[in-house]
Parts: C-alpha cells; sequence; structure tokens
C-alpha cells in the first residue's frame, strides 16, 4: 500500500475543470515532484491533498485512509506536514516559537491547563522548546532562534517554515515550491536539505518549477498540464519524453 | 512561577496607591480605582481576543450587561410569590436561596449573590457560544458589525424588559459576601476592602492571562493571528480556538459585570450601551492589541480618569478622538510611539515599517 493515493481526482471552478481524472500514488521513502506550467492545477492539487478545498470528485487515502471532507488541521494531525509558496511565516512570533506552534499536534495543554500552569503542562513545555531548538540546529538557523522571524532573510524564513513543518513529525511533507525566490545557491542548499529530510525517513511531495532542482532530487516526476496528468516517470526518462518536451520547449 | 513574579510590582503599586491616598486624605480616588478594576479585568480579556486571536468584538459591553443584570435581577427581585413553586422551593433547600426583610419589613426571597454569579457568569458564557459559532466566521468589518448587532439587542432587551427595570436600571442589589468579613458593596466601610478584592481579582486575572498567552493556546492563537492559513496547517483547530477564546473574554466582562454592579449597587442601561463596547476597543488599542500590561495599564488611567470627570460631558467623544488618533499615529499602541520615528514618517521621510514586508 503506498503512503498516499490519489484516486481520480477532480476539481471544477466554474467552468473550468483545474484538475482533471489525476491519480497517482507516492510510496513511503521517496521524493516525488510535480512539475508543469504554470496554471497546470499544481497548487490545486496540493490544497486538495491537504483539505484547503474538497475536491468535486475522486478521493485521496492518506495511510490507506480515505481524507475526503477533513479540514487541514485534521490532516495535519494525521501526519501531513505543508509548507507554502509564499512562506507565511506567523508575524510577530520569534522563529523558535514559530518552530514551537509545530508541535501542537503532538501535545495537549488546553485553556484551562494552560492559564493554571499544571505541572504536567511543564513537561510538555520543556519538550516542546527542546525538540524545537533540535530542528532549528538541523537547518543551521538555531542562532536565530530568537529572532523575529518576519525579519530573518528570504532563505532562512524558508528554514524556519520547514523546521516548523517537520516539528509536527510529519510521515508525508508536501512542498509548495520550496525554491520560489531562492538564488542557485540557495536552491542547491534546499535540495540537500530535502535529501537530508528523505533520509530521516519522511516522505517528500513537492511541486516545484526549478528544473535542475527536480531532476536532482526525484526520484519519481508527475507531470501535469491544463489539469490532465500527461507522464509519469524517473527523471531521466522524463527529460527525453516527447509530450514533456513538447510541453516546456513548444512545438515546431 | 515567574508570571506570578512579574505581578508582584504592581501589587507594590496597589498597595504604594493606599498608602499615598491615605497619607494625603484623598480615600476616595480609592472608589474610582475600585471601579476602574474592574472595566480593567474585561479590557484584559478583550485584550487576548483581539490582540492574540485577532478577532474584534464591538459587543463585550453586552457580555458585561449580562453578567451585571443578571445577579441584580436575581438577587433582588422577590421570590416569595412563587414560594410553593417546585423549582423554587427546590433551590431553596439546596440552600441556593437567602430569606431576608425588605425595607418596609416585608418578608423577601431572593437568590443568593454566589448562586447569581455562577448563573450569570454560566449565561454570558452560554450565549457566548452560541453567538460565536455563526459570528467568528465572519472576518474583519463583518465580524465587527455582527458583534454591534449582538451589542445593540443586549442594550436594547435591558431597555425594554421590566425584570430589568427598563431606562431605570436596577437599584438596591444587595452586598455579595464573598467570604464571613468580605463582602463586595459600596459601604463606605467596605472601601478599602473592596478596593484589595477588585485589585486582587484583577491581578488573578492578569496572571492567568499571562499564563495563557504563553503557553501552547497562546502560541496557536498568535499563530492565528499571524496566518490563519499556516495555523491550519499545522494542526490548529482555528475556528475551536477562536472561540473558546471568545468565552474566555465573555466570562472576564460578565465577571466583572457581576461585582461591579454589586459594588455599586445598581446597574443601568448604559452599561449596555454600544459606546462603552467602542470604548473598551479603543482601550484595547490604546495598550497596543497584543500587549496586555498596556491594555491594564490603559484600561486603568483611561478609566480612572473618564470616572473622575475628567472629560466633563464629552467623555465618549474623548474615546472617539483617542482610537482615531490611535490609529493613525501609533497603531501598535501608546507604549510602541517613536514619536521622532513618527514625526519624520509624516514628513515623508523616513521608511514606514509596511514597506519592508511581502
Amino acid at each position: 500500500m503506498a503512503l498516499l493515493e490519489i484516486n481520480k481526482l477532480n476539481k471544477r471552478f466554474g467552468g473550468l475543470l483545474a484538475v482533471n481524472d489525476v491519480s497517482f500514488q507516492v510510496e513511503s521513502g521517496q521524493i516525488k515532484a510535480v512539475i508543469g506550467p504554470n496554471g497546470a492545477g499544481k497548487t490545486t492539487l496540493f490544497n486538495m491533498i491537504s483539505g484547503t478545498f474538497p475536491a468535486t470528485s475522486g478521493t485521496v487515502s492518506f495511510q490507506g485512509r480515505e481524507l475526503n471532507g477533513k479540514k487541514p488541521f485534521q490532516v495535519a494531525a494525521l501526519g501531513m506536514a505543508r509548507t507554502f509558496q509564499n512562506i507565511k511565516m506567523f508575524s510577530g512570533m520569534t522563529a523558535l516559537e514559530n518552530v514551537m506552534v509545530g508541535r501542537h499536534v503532538l501535545s495537549s495543554a488546553g485553556f484551562m491547563a494552560s492559564m493554571f500552569r499544571m505541572p504536567w503542562t511543564w513537561k510538555e513545555e520543556k519538550e516542546i522548546r527542546d525538540k524545537s531548538m533540535e530542528l532549528l540546529a538541523l537547518l543551521e538557523i538555531e542562532e536565530h532562534a530568537h529572532t523575529d522571524a518576519q525579519s530573518l532573510a528570504f532563505g532562512q524564513q524558508r528554514a524556519v517554515e520547514l523546521a516548523r513543518a517537520l516539528a509536527l513529525e510529519p510521515s508525508l511533507l508536501l512542498l509548495d515550491e520550496p525554491a520560489a525566490g531562492l538564488n542557485i545557491y540557495e536552491t542547491a542548499e534546499v535540495g540537500r536539505l530535502i535529501t537530508r529530510i528523505r533520509d530521516l525517513g519522511i516522505t517528500v511531495l513537492l511541486v516545484e518549477h526549478d528544473m535542475s532542482l527536480v531532476m536532482d532530487i526525484s526520484d519519481e516526476i508527475m507531470v501535469l498540464c491544463f489539469g490532465e496528468k500527461i507522464a509519469e516517470d524517473t527523471p531521466k526518462n522524463i527529460q527525453q519524453n516527447p509530450e514533456v518536451i513538447k510541453i516546456y520547449l513548444g512545438e515546431e | 512561577m515567574k508570571k506570578l513574579l512579574s505581578v508582584l510590582p504592581l501589587l507594590a503599586v496597589v498597595i504604594g496607591i493606599h498608602f499615598l491616598a491615605s497619607a494625603t486624605d484623598t480615600m476616595y480616588y480609592l472608589t474610582q480605582m475600585t471601579m476602574s478594576a474592574y472595566y480593567a479585568l474585561l479590557i484584559i480579556g478583550l485584550c487576548v481576543l483581539m490582540g492574540y486571536a485577532g478577532q474584534i468584538s464591538l459587543g463585550h459591553a453586552g457580555f458585561f450587561a449580562i453578567g451585571g443584570y443578571l445577579s441584580a435581577a436575581l438577587t433582588t427581585h422577590s421570590l416569595v410569590s412563587y414560594q410553593d413553586n417546585a423549582v423554587v422551593s427546590f433551590l431553596d433547600s439546596a440552600g441556593m436561596l437567602l430569606a431576608g426583610h425588605d425595607l418596609y419589613g416585608e418578608a423577601i426571597l431572593v437568590v443568593s449573590p454566589w448562586a447569581a454569579c455562577i448563573v450569570a457568569v454560566c449565561t454570558a458564557a452560554i450565549i457566548a457560544v452560541v453567538i460565536g459559532i455563526p459570528v467568528l466566521k465572519l472576518k474583519g468589518h463583518y465580524l465587527a458589525m455582527a458583534t454591534l448587532g449582538f451589542g445593540i439587542i443586549i442594550y436594547r432587551v435591558a431597555l425594554a424588559l421590566e425584570y430589568f427595570g427598563e431606562a431605570d436600571g436596577i437599584s438596591e442589589v444587595p452586598a455579595f459576601v464573598l467570604l464571613p468579613g468580605l463582602s463586595v458593596s459600596g459601604n463606605f466601610s467596605d472601601r478599602v476592602q473592596n478596593y484589595y478584592i477588585a485589585w486582587g481579582l484583577l491581578l488573578i486575572g492578569m496572571v492567568l492571562l499571562l499564563n495563557l498567552i504563553d503557553s501552547r493556546v497562546g502560541r496557536a492563537l498568535r499563530g492565528i493571528h499571524g496566518s490563519d492559513e499556516a495555523a491550519d496547517a499545522m494542526g490548529v483547530n482555528t475556528s475551536g480556538f477562536k472561540l473558546q477564546t471568545f468565552v474566555l473574554s465573555a466570562v472576564f466582562a460578565a465577571i466583572a459585570g457581576v461585582f461591579l454592579t454589586h459594588y455599586n449597587g445598581g446597574i443601568g442601561p448604559s452599561e449596555a450601551g454600544v459606546m462603552k463596547s467602542v470604548r473598551y476597543v479603543a482601550i484595547v488599542a490604546v495598550g497596543g492589541m497584543a500587549h496586555l500590561w498596556g491594555a491594564l495599564l490603559m484600561g486603568i488611567v483611561l478609566n480612572f480618569l473618564s470616572l473622575r470627570g475628567v472629560f466633563g460631558s464629552y467623555d465618549d467623544a474623548v474615546f472617539g478622538l483617542i482610537l482615531i488618533l490611535i490609529m493613525l499615529f501609533a497603531p501598535n499602541g501608546i507604549l510602541s510611539l517613536n514619536i521622532r520615528h513618527r514625526l519624520k514618517q509624516l514628513l515623508g521621510r523616513g521608511k514606514t515599517d509596511k514597506e519592508g514586508e511581502v
């Protein structure tokens, strides 16, 4: 059984079929990329997987469980974390606090327990803090732990966002254009990080424009065009697929 | 523990004010300081809702009034004529009623202040849930308008029902005996103890809220404020947390209403008025929205000045003006005001904070 199974997923916005009968699977432990020209339906596909909006028809199964109708916070609790194309930092919070929010589903202190500082919450708080610091260290940004997250450089914010998603201890990590806005050095760095995340045993599904990054790190690539899946293969074969070349380079 | 220590200086200030007032023979200031403390209790609750959860409410005077009016009505309206009613006799045998005599020596039977307080606060909480579930789906202006509508309804209900005394409100509300020898009342002889009851309650409220914002829940709330979508993706049940915060702030408002009503010995419809809600929002804004200490400080200072009559008949106008000035010159609150920087910005030289943001 694959970790994530997408079956005949459709999304219709009025007269526009943004995603048309797309089926694919993500196997545990792989890095899978979704590529395609602008407007191909990549982000729409992502939003349906993470529960941001419902599919018109078709199913998404995660760890063998159907997600249909589940809200993003419920999907997150099952172990699926995501990042956003335009980084969404929690403004007014430090980098560390941002990452600490990522531990939300793994902790349980509610309003009453928090207001009255129940002794059992002390241990939980400490664990949240330690684990978050560990992740910041893993992404090599621990020296910025106490800096306001929004004042960090763009690349560092990406790292904080990644640490925040990892704090959830996901089995599947969805990355929406992780290299957007980064220069070639930073892109290479992000690629190295993603590979490292995969090596930690976390499956990665990413949407990306940067071809060099995708070809370097992916185990498998799916190509979307106008909402339809036109290819799904290894990076090597995708590079030689005539239909993909036609889309990216245009017809003669 | 750290939070407890952080309010210790405030406790010292509270005691200091008492001694200062007694040394300068101005003990009457303590009355307004007591009332200000109750209003500040509402304001710090509203501060968590607005500044941390990022949800505006222009209806908090409504929750204050629900607390105040219910406890006033229950502890003043005699149930003697319903004595044979099964519910009333059950309450009586449960020890929730108090028998006594009115001014003319007639026997009366009223709900005890403790029971009335619990009923009033629970009612406010239930109404907050019922209102909050549909209303908190709204954002920004729409949420402001919906909560404003709620405030207006409560105001009109207070004015319309004979049970709540219509335009006269309810007076002759008895003292609220918290413990033997410790009672919330406007009696001259109880002035000092009431000053400490009010401030004690405010300090406890402050510690609880400081604890809250520096916790898993507080981080989730600030996350919702920062980016609703990202908080959702991190597993935060955003609508559930907004609702719980709304209810929490309504409970703070209702408790303030109950205590202030017993202290004043009555409540009138102006406490439920829309201008009161606007005033509370203005004070939270002046304090800096996401700044509990700022809200507390401004809650005390502005209410104290208003209660002393410093603003005269321009009271509401002053709060309107404050709101405009704060929005223009110090949207992050008066404590964030960096006057030189603001002046430069007005002259078009300095860079605004917003420019750097994505």
